[in-house]
């Protein structure tokens, strides 16, 4: 019994503490919740981790892409609404031969530290984007611009210049470009983030300025938490036209988009612009009219591997013709997607529009569903390579397998055959992405494209031109490519246009991919909002957005 | 007990190094991070060569994991890809996690331990069979099944708790992700203990204790709890490694930004230094709270002796 007794003590000792956690924590429940106050007239968004440090031409994903757009304004600006490109902080783009092109800036633009926007604020933020000892992921959007080569050599190997020599400031407000072929849309192309230009204080302390990026846009970065929130506040010195109607906006970062939609439900978040496929049944009944779905600058296509054999040469083009047709896309883009996506029938967007490229029905029967035609033509190509195909996917993300097991089904069906074709998941996107490098791919694969800037060459040129940086199937056709650089040295605007929808309509006699549906944007957002909307990368415009 | 201290803690070093280079081999065999880098993009060949150079991730298998062993002698965890050190990583997100761990603990121990004393003591009567019905069911939902349940409930419909927990992560806001979190643990606690007390309670020393005329709760809380918590402890123990490491679940439900989120975003990225630094750290754990456990035993019984 003695030697019992300090152990009782300690065990006492051990409870009264877990006595003391209890009671502590049960306290501070009663005095928590609620606590809004300092949130007035602040918007509270979902936001995803970006993968990449938040730099101007190292981000390459929407959620970074968001708060670029917050905190930057460049040359151009995709308008909202329409997606046209309008100037703004350029005061005129011209050009004698659609080759050699002069800027002039505005006057009176400052970036957030009082620093001024001059033309070597852009000159020397494209510089830095495509020097390749920076790895800068956006680093591609320079190469049209003379000495690309030199900067960033294809070897991977030590740069030759320092600079692009196609870049010569002129003046305070004045600088020439020179690209490397005729370009006549490449001024539409300046609204991309990765144009922007950057403050001395990104050269000089690097580090501290990813801390807490300084930009000329509407809003300032006020706090930055990796990982977890980004508190962003109105900027009163924007001397834009698009100031923002709010006090700020914090973005947080959720894992799950099923948290932050019960958030929303919840009464803790304001906005999110991922509404996650399990709610979309009864997101209408919860929300109401404040739910938005509509387009993006998305589309879905199955991708050819044209450097396999079997499946390219002339007659297999039939047999890509005939698989098109077999998919009932009307019916997946209902049952799997819930609306969310509409059936395509070109390899552009409806966010362009007509007088942007869009146009419907392009790509004509062949992406029709008719199961009679579609037996018939792949018959008549010799069947499908082996009598059996596969649709490889990635598992990991994105829930594909749904979709892809849809398309083989509806194709299976049309072949009154079971086992003619069957998803192939690949365990990682890291690992698809290799395979679709290596040229691995043994049948069709998913891929999906988000345009850069609503341009229908953005559509058609990185993804079908010979040699392409997303010509992932390796799709090569010579006329192809003569109608793009056709396009490319337009000098009017309709007749590129023109160029580019003759381009495209080789793609509908050769179906190197296959256009399967336009993604949408979908949002949701509290009553403490009016006036949301989303753009056309289906980014919402948090500049337009009023609280209360 | 210093010596075997001394020896049990120079057991980890080979099971430290073991199990890193197991993890890190599991990652590297996932292929190569840097394609998925560039999103939907195929990437610029030389850029992807530049940074897979920087990673080295062009060098071998065998030259990478000398390399990463030798930075994490020296305390450097590498980088993560969004340019965060993985030490600042794991300073934002241990912290958070061992919150979350303490409250599953704390919530499991204490009703875990007083239900399966309560049930062991009326084994056959009425509250015994419904404990044991209860803690059946809970052990056979699954925690993102009741995380979500709860969080509906108390988040959304009740309003009673926030459904998601602020970066910050205070501890009131844990309470209800601990609790979904220790669910299952609080059952199978429950039932260690209530075995072991039935068993214990035909024991001789109990009868002696009894026979003396000793009150009836010094007798349980005295002679029969401390014989019967050695499997409780054991089991307590290395569920600390086990929750911390589990968490991933119920902090993907309630976004809490700890290690569990981390390591999905990691293993998601196949970021190798984010995931080999937190599985390290958590291997870590587990030996640690292991140890703890067997030291604990000579406490509980003074018959166990360490040499």
């Amino acid at each position: 019994m003695r030697r019992g007794a300090p152990y009782s003590l300690r065990a006492r000792h051990s409870v009264r503490a877990v006595v003391l956690i209890v009671t502590a924590a049960t306290t501070v429940t009663a005095c928590g919740g609620g606590g809004g106050g300092s949130d007035a007239g602040v918007v509270r968004s979902s936001w995803g981790d970006p993968p990449n440090p938040l730099e101007p031409a190292n981000t390459n994903d929407v959620q970074g892409g968001k708060v670029l757009d917050m905190i930057f304004r460049g040359l151009k600006r995709y308008d909202p609404r329409t997606g046209e490109a309008k100037n703004a902080l350029a005061d005129r783009i011209e050009s004698p031969d659609q080759r050699n092109y002069t800027i002039t800036l505005k006057k009176g633009w400052r970036f957030a530290n009082g620093e001024r926007v001059t033309a070597a604020s852009f000159v020397n933020a494209w510089n830095y984007g495509a020097r390749i000892d920076h790895k800068q992921r956006n680093a591609y959007f320079f190469e049209y611009i003379e000495g690309y080569d030199k900067v960033h050599p294809a070897s991977g190997g030590a740069p030759t210049a320092k600079a692009l020599s196609g870049l010569r400031v002129r003046n305070d407000r004045t600088f020439t470009v020179r690209l490397t072929q005729k370009f006549s849309t490449w001024p539409k192309t300046l609204g991309y983030n990765a144009y922007v230009p950057l403050p001395r204080a990104f050269f000089e302390d690097h580090a501290a300025w990813l801390r807490k990026p300084i930009g000329n846009g509407p809003y300032r970065v006020r706090s930055y938490a990796k990982g977890s929130v980004m508190k962003l506040r109105a900027w009163d010195g924007y001397p834009g036209p698009d100031k923002a109607r709010n006090k700020g906006v914090d973005l947080r970062v959720y894992t799950d988009s099923n948290t932050a939609y019960t958030d929303l439900q919840a009464g803790n978040l304001d906005l999110v612009d991922d509404v996650p496929a399990q709610q979309l049944k009864f997101v209408r009944s919860d929300l109401g009219n404040r739910y938005i779905n509509q387009p993006a600058g998305i589309i879905q296509t199955l991708t050819f591997p044209m450097y396999d054999r079997t499946w390219s040469g002339p007659a297999k083009a039939k047999v890509r013709r005939g698989i098109s047709m077999a998919i009932n896309r009307a019916q997946i883009t209902e049952r799997i997607f819930q609306g969310t996506r509409t059936p395509a029938t070109d390899w552009t967007s409806p966010v362009l529009r007509r007088q942007g490229g869009y146009q419907p029905g392009l790509c004509g029967d062949a992406c029709r569903y008719d199961p009679v035609r579609a037996r018939k033509l792949i018959k008549a190509g010799g069947g499908l390579p082996g009598g059996r195909m596969t649709i490889t996917y990635n598992a990991d993300t994105g829930s594909h397998k749904d979709w892809v097991d849809a398309v083989c089904n509806s194709v299976n069906t049309v072949l009154r055959n079971d086992r003619a074709c069957v998803g192939k998941p690949v365990g990682t996107f890291a690992d698809y992405r290799n395979k679709m490098a290596g040229k691995k791919m043994t049948g069709p694969f998913r891929a999906g494209w988000q345009m850069d800037y609503p341009l229908i060459q953005n559509f058609l040129q990185p993804l079908y031109y010979t040699g392409a940086s997303s010509n992932d199937g390796h799709f090569s056709d010579t006329g192809f490519d003569r109608l793009v650089n056709r396009a490319n040295a337009a000098s009017a605007d309709g007749r590129a246009i023109a160029g580019f929808r003759d381009a495209e309509k080789i793609l509908a006699e050769q179906m190197p991919a296959i256009p399967l549906w336009y993604q949408n944007g979908s949002a949701g957002y509290s009553q403490r909002l009016s006036e949301v909307a989303l753009n056309q990368f289906s980014v919402p415009v948090y500049s337009r957005i009023r609280v209360g | 007990m210093g010596r075997y201290t001394l020896r049990r803690l120079l057991q980890m070093i080979p099971v430290f190094i073991g199990s890193t280079f197991l993890i890190f081999f599991m990652v590297y065999a996932l292929g190569d991070p840097v394609a998925a880098l560039f999103g939907d993009k195929a990437p610029d060949p030389a850029t992807a060569a530049r940074i897979r150079k920087d990673l080295y991730l062009d060098e071998p298998l065998w030259r990478q994991y000398a390399h990463y062993m030798g930075q994490i002698f020296s305390g450097h965890f590498g980088t993560a890809f969004n340019g965060q050190p993985v030490t600042e990583l794991m300073a934002s997100a241990f912290p958070v996690t061992l919150r979350l761990t303490l409250v599953a603990v704390a919530f499991e121990m204490a009703l875990g331990i007083t239900l399966g004393v309560l049930s062991g003591l009326r084994r056959g009567r009425g509250l015994d069979t419904s404990v044991l019905l209860l803690t059946l069911v809970v052990v056979s939902v699954p925690t993102f099944v009741s995380g979500t349940v709860l969080q509906y409930l108390f988040g959304v419909t009740w309003g009673w708790a926030r459904p998601s927990v602020s970066p910050e992560a205070p501890l009131n806001e844990l309470l209800l992700p601990g609790v979904v979190l220790g669910l299952v643990s609080l059952a199978y606690t429950t039932r260690l203990t209530r075995t072991s007390i039935v068993e214990n309670a035909r024991a001789d020393y109990v009868r002696t204790a009894v026979a003396k005329g000793l009150p009836r709760h010094r007798i349980v809380t005295r002679h029969l709890l401390r014989n019967s918590l050695i499997p409780v402890v054991t089991f307590i123990g290395t569920d600390i490694g086990a929750l911390m490491g589990g968490a991933i679940v119920t902090e993907r439900i309630f976004n809490i930004h700890g290690v569990g989120y981390q390591l999905y975003q990691g293993i998601l990225r196949q970021n190798s230094p984010t995931v080999v630094g937190f599985v390290t750290i958590l291997v870590i754990v587990f030996l640690l709270a292991n140890l703890l456990v067997d030291l604990l035993y000579a406490v509980l019984d003074p018959r166990i002796r360490y040499a």
